[in-house]
């Protein structure tokens, strides 16, 4: 049985009857409308059916991704009493929060600002910076650092020069007066982005335990509070706007940019941190990015298993005669929606007037589990909070293998026609190599990034991994950041690509010092509904959640962006991950810069014969017909490579994986077999005590520092280290029999 | 000045980012007394050093610094110096005291119109009884992180300033366009000082040298011979 509609809206352009045209133009499918329809009871109204629209939209639901996100790891096996225990996992709240110890936790997040980047680099740059900032001190945390990864077509064409620097100085605008240091970073230059940039941001922030804050609306009656900026006109729709291709008409959905204000932003920081410092102040506190007040409103109601009532009117306005649809799917930035414990109002009020900030009560917490919108005293919206979050479609794409991957992965250098080059030929190939953008140092980027404010920046860009101090309290930790993903290699071997990724992150935090602790990705794919691009999102998640699950590093976040098609075409599929680890002794940091003064260069894990899918084959030969590097589950770099197991040389595998392959093993330090002291460095084949004499120097420090963090026990002596005998037989161990 | 009664103010303006970052190159660096003072305040209470520290004070959306020496604050800073305090103002800190006309010039885009961060060598000039080469070293490394530290100033104020040894920094690679490479200037009486490098940033065991920490004690130590000839 239907219900009976709502009382026609204040604005009479609001009550023009919902057709099946008007539900196209907002980005559902027909069989949607009729969900939208079920779950009402009745028909919605244009307000509710914009509401609808945007929560329902891939960047709010993640419709078409959610069974597959499913896959990650959200745990971490190996976590200690100590740290690692991973206190928010991903999905549950706008970051994921990692404990690092002594009390003390991260909280970090990798999202995407692709759309609105691609139609004004500027502002949607800067707005990336400053959305996924805000998700961070949600959380309660202090942000302390970001980073970004950034990929755009050749230089050569001048729209890319515009995006280009676009899109660099409006994170530099953003992130360098807000004043969270930009510590790491990655750019690409590759057709495959030409029209379509991609601009992701991280942020990473710092709290206690006892800090964490949940975008939750519990407690009847406890009044609701807008902080922050007011709402305007821009960004109208920007969820649904991001949920599809850019066309030529795209340049003309310039409202659905937002406009940044990073002065607001850091006033607003420093207000919710001290406001989340008062013990028991803030129920539950969220920001209002994609969808704005909607997604606010009615995920905390979602959340708490309550419902919540807003009165447009008290929502602070930057014009004049905004109505009901344009105030609700407005994403003017650097707002926040709180929930405070009733009777508490003049402390809230007080901080906010501190910094000179709107806190207007617009609302209150009730048992209806219903999300109810007022405007001028008539109801505009009224809808079960539970529809627009859990309620949403989700749905199984279908996936198809592109028929590009048959001839890819028949590739060879030989049958490619590609010559052997003589040594003149080598040395005119290496400076144009080196000169390649994507090759080329970065620093002409990263220079207008402010990558030292607050003063822990112990290694800025430009190194493998961002290495920052962070200060807790009395005492101090030092945590290591990478973000990387290769497209190329994800666009020929989509499942072995993303696996590259996640194990070049791993290395960039060994060359560090660092040992790796979770992670966050952000999946850039082109249109899910064409079966090939579905086929690459679905096999490079899989390829990211069996690294993870090798090199147990859990998931704890992330953020997905599709539809990312030019005219031309879709991107290469890039998920960009992003790895956090941490550094136990400032004396384990290492960097990427040669010291001057001599040293030797040691090169770990061989160079295998191989040139597949590398920039010199893609700039001589095109990309297209490139094959991926070969990849075996023994990451290089690492003793346990494949090239010591070919000279006869002992390789070597953690005791973890050697224990459950069978062979006997027995612990280098405490002599005792199957100890309870995991990881220890043992032989595979003999089980004798390992012995690191294939690697040296600095590259040894670096590995051995991240191994000491991993068994946290002091290195032997070198010459306490036995040597290893010849393998007992001729068979060289593979890679299978340490899975 | 003994450390033990040495007190150091750092004014927080909306949108300072550098608050911290002052703040304990003093109080861990130096082990100082510090504290904030808000930008609302219009008393600095108890205070031997007063440092506007860096940032996008107001946002600096007009010219840098050009709001914020109307805060309520800035009349204490005001008297304070007219009294013959320290003051030291560090990038934005450096536009506000310029804006504010306590220091000669004014700071203008940067040359390549684009934000630069880095580390730069900079040679310290021969200003006076403290800050002098003597104390520092000849050469100094600093980060810079700015957007507008393109110094400025007429023909009239470039000649006082060099009749009157006012300037105290300049780089050795000018890295912003700054009229005669100018990184940092006093003021005539010796005890406003303001630089666009960073002396925050470069005390840490990590940071890119520590030359921070000399920079605050020349300032101090200027205080110091202030006081000792005010004395005499």
């Amino acid at each position: 049985m239907m219900r009976a509609g709502l009382p026609p809206n204040p604005d009479p352009a609001l009550n023009r009857p919902v057709t099946l045209d008007l539900v196209r133009q907002h980005g559902l499918l027909p069989e949607e409308y009729e969900r939208v329809r079920a779950h009402l009871g009745r028909d919605p109204t244009l307000t509710e059916l914009g509401i609808f629209s945007v929560m329902w939209s891939e960047h709010c639901s993640y419709k078409n991704t959610r069974p597959l996100l499913k896959g990650f790891p959200t745990e971490r096996a190996g976590a200690t009493g100590e740290f690692g225990r991973v206190l928010v996992r991903a999905g549950e709240e706008n970051a994921g929060i990692i404990d690092i110890g002594d009390g003390w936790a991260i909280a970090f997040k990798i999202e995407s600002h692709n759309h609105p980047s691609a139609v004004e680099p500027f502002e949607g740059a800067a707005t990336g910076v400053g959305g996924i900032i805000r998700d961070i001190f949600t959380m309660g945390a202090r942000p302390v650092l970001v980073t970004n990864s950034l990929r755009f077509g050749e230089l050569d064409s001048p729209s890319t020069r515009r995006l280009l620097r676009g899109v660099v100085a409006g994170i530099a605008h953003y992130g360098n007066c807000v004043g969270v240091p930009n510590v790491a970073g990655d750019v690409y230059f590759d057709r495959s982005y030409e029209g379509n940039p991609l601009v992701n941001a991280l942020c990473l922030g710092t709290l206690r335990h006892e800090q964490i804050r949940r975008g939750k609306a519990t407690g009847l009656g406890n009044p609701v509070y807008y902080v922050g900026a007011a709402t305007g006109r821009d960004g109208l729709g920007g969820a649904s706007f991001a949920s599809k291709e850019l066309s030529a008409e795209s340049s003309s959905d310039r409202p659905a940019v937002q406009k940044g204000d990073p002065f607001m932003e850091k006033l607003l920081i420093e207000a919710c941190l001290e406001m989340m410092a008062v013990p028991g102040l803030v129920v539950g506190i969220q920001d209002m990015g994609a969808a704005g007040l909607t997604c606010s409103t009615c995920e905390t109601a979602s959340r708490g298993g309550a419902g919540i009532e807003i009165e447009l009117d008290r929502v602070p306005q930057r014009e004049a005669g905004m109505n009901s649809y344009e105030i609700m799917l407005s994403e003017s930035q650097e707002r926040m929606l709180v929930i405070v414990q009733a009777g508490r109002e003049a402390e809230i009020e007080g901080i906010f007037a501190k910094w000179d900030l709107h806190a207007a009560r617009v609302g209150r917490v009730t048992d209806t589990g219903r999300m109810l919108v007022t405007h001028h005293g008539v109801p505009v919206a009224d809808i079960p909070a539970p529809a627009l979050t859990d309620g949403a479609p989700v749905y199984q794409r279908e996936a198809r293998r592109p028929a590009y991957l048959d001839e890819t992965s028949r590739w060879t250098a030989e049958g490619s026609g590609l010559a052997d080059l003589d040594l003149a030929e080598a040395r005119a190939a290496l400076p144009r190599l080196l000169s390649h953008p994507t090759i080329a140092s970065k620093r002409w980027i990263y220079r207008q990034f402010d990558h030292m404010v607050q003063h822990g920046t112990a290694v800025g860009p430009g190194s493998d991994a961002g290495v920052v101090r962070l200060r807790l309290g009395h005492g101090e930790k030092f945590i290591a950041i990478s973000n990387d993903c290769n497209g190329r290699y994800c666009y020929l071997n989509p499942r072995r690509g993303a696996t590259i990724a996640v194990a070049e992150c791993l290395r960039n935090l060994a060359c560090a010092g660092a040992t790796p602790l979770a992670m966050t990705d952000n999946l850039n794919f082109g249109n899910p509904y064409k079966p090939e691009v579905f086929y690459q999102l679905r096999e490079c998640v899989a390829g990211l959640a069996e690294a993870c699950r090798f090199f147990d590093v859990p998931v704890v976040g992330g953020n997905v962006s599709l539809y990312n098609e030019s005219p031309e075409g879709a991107i290469d599929p890039t998920p960009t991950v992003s790895v956090v680890g941490l550094i136990e002794r400032e004396s384990h940091i290492t960097r990427q810069f040669a010291p001057a003064g001599g040293g030797r260069l040691i090169l770990l894990g061989g160079a295998p014969d191989e040139i597949g899918a590398a920039s010199s084959s893609a700039s001589s030969t095109g990309r297209r017909r490139a094959t991926r590097p070969r990849w075996t589950w023994r990451p290089r770099g690492d003793c346990r490579a494949s090239s010591s197991a070919r000279s006869g040389r002992a390789g070597w595998a953690p005791r973890t994986t050697s224990a459950r392959a069978g062979s006997s093993w027995r612990c280098a330090r405490c002599s005792s077999a199957r100890g309870a002291r995991a990881r220890t460095l043992t032989c595979p084949r003999c089980g004798c005590p390992g012995s690191t004499r294939s690697c040296s120097g600095r590259a040894r420090a670096a590995r051995w520092s991240a191994r000491r963090l991993a068994t946290r026990r002091p290195c032997l002596p070198r010459r306490a280290r036995p040597k290893c005998p010849p393998p007992p037989s001729g068979k060289s161990p593979r890679a299978e029999d340490f899975r | 000045m003994t450390p033990a009664t040495t007190n150091i103010a750092v004014v927080q303006f909306p949108g300072s980012n550098c608050d911290q970052d002052a703040f304990q190159l003093f109080a861990s660096g130096l082990g100082l007394a510090t504290r904030y003072v808000w930008h609302k305040d219009t008393r600095l209470g108890e205070a031997d050093l007063v440092v506007l520290p860096g940032g996008f004070s107001y946002g600096d959306y007009l010219r840098c610094g050009a709001i914020a020496r109307f805060s309520p604050v800035m009349g204490a800073v005001r008297e304070h110096a007219q009294r013959g305090g320290l003051v030291l103002g560090i990038c934005n800190g450096f536009q506000i005291l310029c804006e504010a006309g306590l220091l000669p010039g004014a700071l203008i885009r940067n040359s390549s119109l684009e934000y630069r961060c880095m580390t730069c060598e900079l040679r310290v000039e021969d200003a006076g009884p403290a800050f002098n080469p003597g104390a520092l070293g000849a050469r100094i490394r600093l980060p810079i992180g700015h957007g507008e530290g393109n110094y400025r100033i007429d023909e009239a104020g470039r000649a006082a300033l060099e009749a009157n040894r006012q300037v105290i920094l300049r780089y050795c690679d000018n890295p912003n366009g700054s009229f005669d490479d100018i990184a940092g200037v006093r003021s005539e009486g010796g005890n406003v000082f303001g630089m666009m490098p960073h002396p925050d940033r470069a005390f840490e065991r990590f940071h890119p040298s520590q030359d921070g920490l000399s920079v605050a004690r020349a300032v101090l130590a200027a205080g110091s011979a202030e006081f000792a000839r005010k004395s005499a």
